[in-house]
Formats: structure tokens, C-alpha cells, sequence
């Protein structure tokens, strides 16, 4: 007989545990059985127990008890920095739209966590014509040179904020002087009413620079200053932030202990808590997204949890998702670029919204537009919902 | 949750080191057993009650569930972090029982595949869906697509459309799709009888609970529960979810010890959707827990990232993603073929690595970066000339080729003059993406 077909059944195995059970035991009264003893060998009988039990069983369906449903609670000790951008006439700027971040007291969208404030997209608009990818550049190339109709432009498409990146500052492109950046902040400001968030080219000795610059001709009007790393200036940007009302992004890559020390040494310098967010680097989805996700869903869990040093909102530079082949490159068996691309941006803003995101620095229409819709319909639960059982026959 | 320890399941093995499931000791299979590298009947000396109080132990708050050959759930944590997700979420593609090119459409399905990074992404299996309301047409669907030999569901609310199924196709162990209240009875009749896992459906978690309660109390095998994918409520999709899952990890709740079911192919109940929302629905279900997912579309630019985002979702993070640095010849370089450089993440030496492979005879330098991509490790200082040159030097690279000249990636464009210092050669800064490399060598290099 092979092996498998040798099933012993789950009464005989239930039979012998229970004589293992009876082991230790020294007495057993028996109701309703005889024994009989024949040539020594014992046969005991119980004939009416047997049918009796299998007649009850089939009559009877087993009463199936439901156990009591006692939802999950999601308490948390402590809350993540909310933090105001921009600022009105009275209080020292000259926004007429202001906007605040952060302020959650659990995880994202959670059952019975309110997003206190709802996470907002920055438009990403560049003080020179940068190479970008064909299913951006189309919707954009008639304002690719003036930095105040591309803003409009984007704010018209649904962002709350723009973000100027000064790519023009690094020697090795215009090598523009501070002054110059500055001056392209100030024709922002005087002509778009929302809060903006200043970007420097990416070059390291220039961007502090740049950045102290611009915090001087935008005083009290509450940018966001992008960004502060580890291995620049971060002294001098901390200290323009300080002195003219501003608040620092400070970008690390994908380490907590790097953030948290980052945080630590702006917060010594006398930056304030409500003037800090943190980036901690968006890997694009296809290359390292996970880290990302880890990294974020563990700073904001340890926020929560009650670690002061990591609890700030967190930004997101989604337009990075554009720097994965799969999002721009032309191939017949990757379908439609046109579509593939924003969707690749989507994703990535979905995912990290889902992590904890507070503000998402984007570049495509369809991109913006998608996550704001997912924004609002994730801020509430709606009253009236789909005839479900229909998909099966639709 | 506490993470299973060995000493644990030590303390309910036999501990006499026997032998007989292959390793030397009970610990060791201890070992095996929470790595889930052993099976608990590898070890033919466990029985009765201690045997059961093993099997509770191991299995994970997330039980396990097999739709056709293909495992759902036994995830023991929320988050990834905390340990790793163990199987990823399975992609069903929907298929109406009377579409006229049912085959061809389950062809698709079937021989679907994009290779990312050595792997295969590829669709799970076929949900069938009994639009026509009539059991003949429903069960010849479904003998058709058995022929494709995938993993199937079976979505129908009629019992009798099911049972016409079943008799042909309960070998298979599809889902039954599925148990809602006017059904309940008759649905797990038929899932005990067939001995196949069952669906059970409600937007409302009471009802959810009690409809999972009844229905492994009447002796259903498997159950995997749907809350109810509603694209007009996507945040309370999410906070049922999100509910379920902690039931089930926190609070160890039986009921809700199942894999989840999403449904992005709902959203097409909604005016004016389509393949776009639904891979947004989609999207969002990747990044919560979601077991198995049953979508319409087979469209490959909304396929790819939905796909891509899995396969880095359930990416173990226990291993990090790094390749050896050092020097690999691609091809059979020799003394003129050109030297890359790029870094030891694995995703970055691997995109490398595929681009030219076949197409270009070369060295590649890997720089140990900490298992950074190039633009992370520049700005955190992790590619260090020092190191680049220090590989050069080990791997007598400038007696294996005669040009001394290096093609570092566009990002990396800013580390040209302290890789020209450190290393002597001479530094060409090649395109931005490594896709270009091919044709940056054809245009630079032969001169």
C-alpha cells in the first residue's frame, strides 16, 4: 500500500489521543457499555451511544457561535508638526492663499485618523527650459520660457503651490548670480497669490548661496527652502530661514538616522519646529521605490509613536518617477508612452501618499490632477457607494 | 506581534535529534520551520496534541489559502518593513463567460510576461464572470479556460451556475466567487462538498465577520474575504482593509485570518471610468495588503507599473538589494573594449548589466556604494573616487585594456574631475540612462 493512501481517519486519531489523555487517569466510569470477556479478549460495546450521537448530529446542525467583534483601535501618544506655508499681509508676507501641512495623529487614511490638513501638490516650473520628457513637454512648451506663465499654467491644471527650481544658478549651465535667482522669486511672488517653494540647481557650494538670496527678497512670506542636505551649507540656509520666516526642507537619502541627525542640527541652530519638512528621497517606482516606502512608513510610525526628532511632515519629489525608462522611453511592447509615463508619475505620488506624504512636488497634468481626486475621495467617507454584486454581470 | 522564535517551536518538537526530516538536529528544524524551508510533516515523529499546538503556532495570522496552485496571504506582519511580505498580491484578469473571444483573450492573459531584473512579471490567473446568467454557457467558459491552465475564480451568485462549474472543475481548486447573504447557505455547501476556498463578500465588517464565522463553521476549507472594492468609496475600502488586516496580525481575530480579495475591475461600475481609474484603484489596493486582485485590463502601459509596484512591494527587505562590487567583463571583452562604471545597487547593476548585455563587449566597474544608485550615492558621498581607482588598481585593469579611459554615468558627471585625479585615465561623462550606453559607445568610442 503507498503511503499516501494510507489516511488514518480523524475519529481514529481523535479516539487515540483521547486514550493517550486517559493515560494518568486511574478510574473511568463507564455509563451505558458492556464488556464482554471471550478467550481473554476484552470487546467493549457502547450500542446505543454511537447512532445516537450521528442521529443528533444530522437532525441538529451544529449552532454556529459568532464571536463577539470588537473593532482594532489606532492610538497614538503623539501628533506630527503642523506647519503653515505662506504667509498673509498681517502676518508679514504677501500671500492672499495660505495653506498648512501635517497635523496627523495616526497613519495615513486610516480607519478613525482625520487628516487634519490635506496633503497638497507643488507645480514644478524651472527658470530655464530643462530636457524633459515629450508627454510633459507638450503641455508646456509655449511657457517653457517665462517661469510666471508656466506657474500659472500649472496652477490652472490643479496644483495649490508652485515650486521654482533655479537650475539656471549652476556654473554649468547660465551660472546666473543669486541676485539674478532672486529676482525671478520676486516676479513670482508679485504674480501668482500662493505659497512657493524655492529650489536650488542641485550644486552644492551655490545652492546656500542662492537659496540665502532668495530667503532676503521673499522676507516673511514663508517658502519653503529646498533644500537642506547633510553635506552642503545647511548653516546658512537654516539661518536665512530663521531670519526671514521660511521654512527648510531637509533631504537625506532614504536613512532615518540621517534625517533625524539633519533635523537635529537645524533645530539646534534655532530653527523652529513648525519650520521644517522632511524629504527622505522618493526612489522611483522600478528602482528602489521600497526603500522609500520603509523609510517613510517607519519615520512617520516613530513620529507618532512619540519621537519628536522625526515627527515633521514629509515632501515627495514625485516628478522623479520620470527619471525610470519605463515612464518616457518609446516601446511598442510597453504600450502607450503617452499614458504610460503619467501613470508611472501617479503611482509613485499614490504610493507615497499612502506612506505618509504631505506634499507632492509634480510635473504632468494627468499626474496632478489623478492624485487630487485620489486626495479627496481618501479625505472622506462618502454616503452613497456602488451596486457592487453588478461588476460580476456588467 | 512578537517574531516566532526557533526556541519555541523547539520546546514542541521531539528534541531526540533523531534525523528523519533531513537536518541533524530539532533545533535546526526548528530553524527551517519558521523560515518556512521545512514542513511540519517532514518530522514523522510529531503527533496528537503536540503536533496541533505546532501547527497553531506556525501558522502565520494570515493563513494561507491555495486558489489552483497559486498560494495567497500567510502574511505575518502589516508592515514590510517588520519582517517581509512573503507571497505577492496574484493579478486575476476578468473574462465573461459569453465574450466571443474568450479563448483568445485567455491566451493573452496566459502568455502575458515583461522580464524586469531577472524576473518575470506575469498574470496570476482568469476570473470568470457569469454575465450570461446561464449555467450551460458558464460551465463550457470554464472548460476553456482550464485548458489555459491557469489558477481560476468562479463569479457567479447562483449556486446552481457554481455547482454546473464545480462538477467540472473542482480538481482545479478555483475560487468560488462568491458567499453573500441570500446565498450563504447553498455556497458553503457547495465549497465544503468540492472542497474548494470561498469568497465571501459585504461592505459591512459585522456582517463580513459573521458571513467568514458561519461559513468555516459549516466546514468551508478556505476562505478569502472581500469588503468591497467601491470606487465610490475608496476611503471606506480602505479603512475595511486596513480594519481586516489588523484583526488579523494585532489581535490574532479567526474570523478575519484570511487572505483579502480587491476588485478593481468594480471600478468600472462607475460612468465614465476605465482602464486609467481602474489602475489607480488598483494601485492604491497594492499599497494596502491587498492578497488577490480581479482586474479587466491586460492594457500593458497601465499593467506595467501596477506589476512593477508589486514586484518591489514584496521584495524581501531582510536581503538587501546589492550585487559584490569589483570588475565584471560582459561579453568577451579584450584590450580595447570599453570600461563602465556604475554602482552596487542591485537595480542600478542589473539595468546596467541588461543594456548591454549581448550588444557590447565591455568591463563594468561596480563601486561599492553601499547599495546606493548612482544619484543617492553622489549626493551622500557614497561614490568615492578613491574607491574607483582602489578597484582599478586590484583588478589590474590597466594591464587587462591599453586606453585608460573610463565612461562614468551622466548623473555621476560631477565626479569627472576627482576620478580623473584619482585614477589617472581619462573620463568620459555617457548618457544619463543607461539605455543610451549602446549607442554612446558606437558614437565615442571607435574613433
Amino acid at each position: 500500500m503507498k503511503k499516501e493512501e494510507m489516511r488514518i481517519p480523524k475519529l481514529v486519531i481523535d479516539a487515540l489521543d483521547w486514550l493517550e489523555d486517559l493515560k494518568d487517569v486511574e478510574e473511568i466510569e463507564l455509563e451505558n457499555v458492556t464488556i464482554d470477556v471471550k478467550n481473554g479478549i476484552i470487546e467493549i460495546s457502547a450500542p446505543t451511544l454511537l447512532p445516537a450521537m450521528i442521529e443528533r448530529e444530522e437532525i441538529m446542525k451544529p449552532e454556529i457561535k459568532i464571536p463577539e467583534y470588537v473593532p482594532f483601535s489606532h492610538e497614538w501618544p503623539n501628533s506630527i508638526e503642523e506647519i503653515q506655508l505662506g504667509a498673509t499681509k498681517e502676518e508679514g508676507g504677501t500671500r492672499k492663499k495660505i495653506f498648512r501641512i501635517g497635523g496627523e495623529t495616526g497613519m495615513p487614511f486610516y480607519p478613525g485618523s482625520e487628516m487634519k490638513n490635506r496633503p497638497l501638490v507643488t507645480f514644478d516650473v524651472f527658470d530655464m527650459p530643462p530636457p524633459l520628457p515629450k508627454a510633459i513637454r507638450e503641455h508646456f512648451e509655449d511657457v517653457m520660457e517665462d517661469p510666471v506663465a508656466w506657474a500659472r499654467r500649472g496652477l490652472e491644471l490643479g496644483a495649490n503651490l508652485v515650486t521654482i527650481h533655479l537650475v539656471s544658478t549652476d556654473p554649468r549651465t547660465m551660472n546666473r548670480a543669486p541676485e539674478e535667482a532672486a529676482e525671478t522669486v520676486r516676479e513670482l511672488l508679485d504674480n501668482i497669490d500662493v505659497p512657493i517653494v524655492i529650489g536650488g540647481s542641485g550644486n552644492p557650494e551655490k545652492d546656500p548661496l542662492v537659496l540665502e538670496a532668495c530667503a532676503r527678497t521673499a522676507k516673511g512670506e514663508r517658502c519653503i527652502l529646498a533644500s537642506a542636505t547633510l553635506d552642503i551649507d545647511y548653516e546658512r540656509i537654516a539661518k536665512a530661514a530663521i531670519e526671514n520666516n521660511h521654512v527648510v526642507l531637509a533631504w537625506t537619502s532614504i536613512d532615518i538616522n540621517q534625517q533625524k541627525e539633519l533635523n537635529r542640527k537645524l533645530l539646534n541652530l534655532g530653527l523652529r519646529r513648525d519650520q521644517l519638512v522632511m524629504d527622505p528621497t522618493t526612489a522611483v517606482l522600478g528602482y528602489g521605490i521600497e526603500y522609500t516606502i520603509s523609510v517613510m512608513q517607519r519615520m512617520r510610525l516613530e513620529g507618532l509613536r512619540g519621537d519628536k526628532e522625526i515627527s515633521f511632515p514629509m515632501s515627495s519629489g514625485t516628478t522623479n518617477a520620470w527619471g525610470a525608462r519605463e515612464a518616457w522611453m518609446k516601446r511598442e511592447d510597453w504600450g502607450d508612452r503617452m499614458l504610460r509615463g503619467p501613470l508611472w508619475e501617479t503611482i509613485t505620488g499614490i504610493t507615497m501618499l499612502l506612506c505618509g506624504v504631505d506634499l507632492f512636488m509634480m510635473l504632468h497634468p494627468r499626474s496632478v490632477q489623478t492624485l487630487q481626486n485620489v486626495i479627496d475621495q481618501l479625505s472622506k467617507i462618502a454616503e452613497k457607494g456602488v451596486e457592487y454584486e453588478n461588476w460580476v454581470t456588467m | 506581534m512578537a517574531r516566532k522564535s526557533p526556541l519555541e517551536v523547539y520546546k514542541m518538537l521531539p528534541g531526540d535529534n533523531c534525523g528523519e526530516c533531513g537536518e541533524e538536529t530539532c533545533m535546526a528544524f526548528a530553524s527551517k520551520l519558521i523560515d518556512r524551508d521545512a514542513k511540519i510533516e517532514d518530522c514523522p515523529r510529531l503527533k496528537g496534541k503536540k503536533k496541533e499546538k505546532l501547527i497553531e503556532y506556525l501558522t502565520p495570522p494570515v493563513r494561507e489559502v491555495k486558489i489552483g496552485d497559486r498560494t495567497i496571504g500567510g502574511e505575518e506582519v502589516i508592515y514590510r518593513h517588520e519582517l517581509t511580505y512573503f507571497n505577492p498580491t496574484a493579478y486575476f484578469v476578468a473574462i465573461s463567460d459569453n465574450d466571443p473571444s474568450l479563448e483568445e483573450r485567455a491566451r493573452k492573459v496566459k502568455s502575458f510576461v515583461m522580464e524586469r531584473f531577472k524576473t518575470d512579471l506575469k498574470f496570476d490567473g482568469i476570473a470568470i464572470r457569469n454575465k450570461s446568467g446561464d449555467p450551460e454557457i458558464f460551465k463550457e467558459a470554464v472548460e476553456k479556460v482550464m485548458e489555459i491552465e491557469m489558477p481560476m475564480i468562479l463569479c457567479s451568485f447562483n449556486p446552481e451556475v457554481i455547482e454546473r462549474a464545480l462538477e467540472v472543475s473542482s480538481q482545479k481548486r478555483p475560487l468560488i466567487y462568491g458567499a453573500i447573504d441570500e446565498n450563504l447557505e447553498e455556497m458553503c455547501a457547495l465549497a465544503t462538498n468540492y472542497e474548494c476556498p470561498l469568497a465571501v463578500i459585504s461592505s459591512d465588517l459585522r456582517k463580513l465577520w459573521e458571513l467568514s464565522t458561519i461559513a468555516t463553521g459549516s466546514g468551508v476549507p478556505s476562505i478569502v474575504l472581500d469588503p468591497v472594492t467601491d470606487s465610490l468609496n475608496m476611503r471606506g475600502t480602505l479603512n475595511r482593509i486596513v480594519e481586516i488586516r489588523h484583526q488579523a496580525i494585532e489581535k490574532r481575530a479567526d474570523p478575519f485570518r484570511w487572505p483579502i480579495l480587491g476588485v478593481p475591475a468594480a471600478s468600472w461600475l462607475v460612468e465614465g471610468n476605465g482602464y486609467w481609474e481602474e489602475a489607480v484603484t488598483a494601485a492604491i489596493l497594492q499599497n494596502r495588503f491587498v492578497d488577490a486582485m480581479i482586474l479587466n485590463t491586460i492594457e500593458t502601459w497601465a499593467i506595467l507599473p501596477l506589476l512593477t509596484l508589486r514586484q518591489n512591494i514584496y521584495t524581501d527587505p531582510r536581503f538587501p538589494a546589492r550585487v559584490e562590487p569589483g570588475v565584471r567583463e560582459i561579453g568577451s571583452p579584450n584590450d580595447e573594449s570599453p570600461v563602465l562604471l556604475t554602482t552596487n545597487f542591485a537595480l542600478t547593476y542589473y539595468a546596467v548589466e541588461g543594456d548591454v548585455e549581448g550588444k557590447l563587449d565591455c568591463y563594468i566597474i561596480v563601486a561599492d556604494t553601499e547599495g546606493l544608485a548612482v544619484e543617492p550615492s553622489i549626493a551622500g558621498g557614497k561614490l568615492r573616487a578613491s574607491d574607483v581607482a582602489e578597484i582599478i588598481k586590484e583588478n589590474k585593469l590597466e594591464e587587462r585594456v591599453k586606453h585608460k579611459k573610463l565612461i562614468i554615468p551622466g548623473a555621476a558627471a560631477r565626479m569627472r574631475g576627482d576620478l580623473e585625479d584619482s585614477t589617472g585615465w581619462e573620463v568620459l561623462v555617457g548618457p544619463k540612462d543607461s539605455s543610451g550606453i549602446v549607442d554612446f559607445v558606437e558614437k565615442h568610442w571607435k574613433k
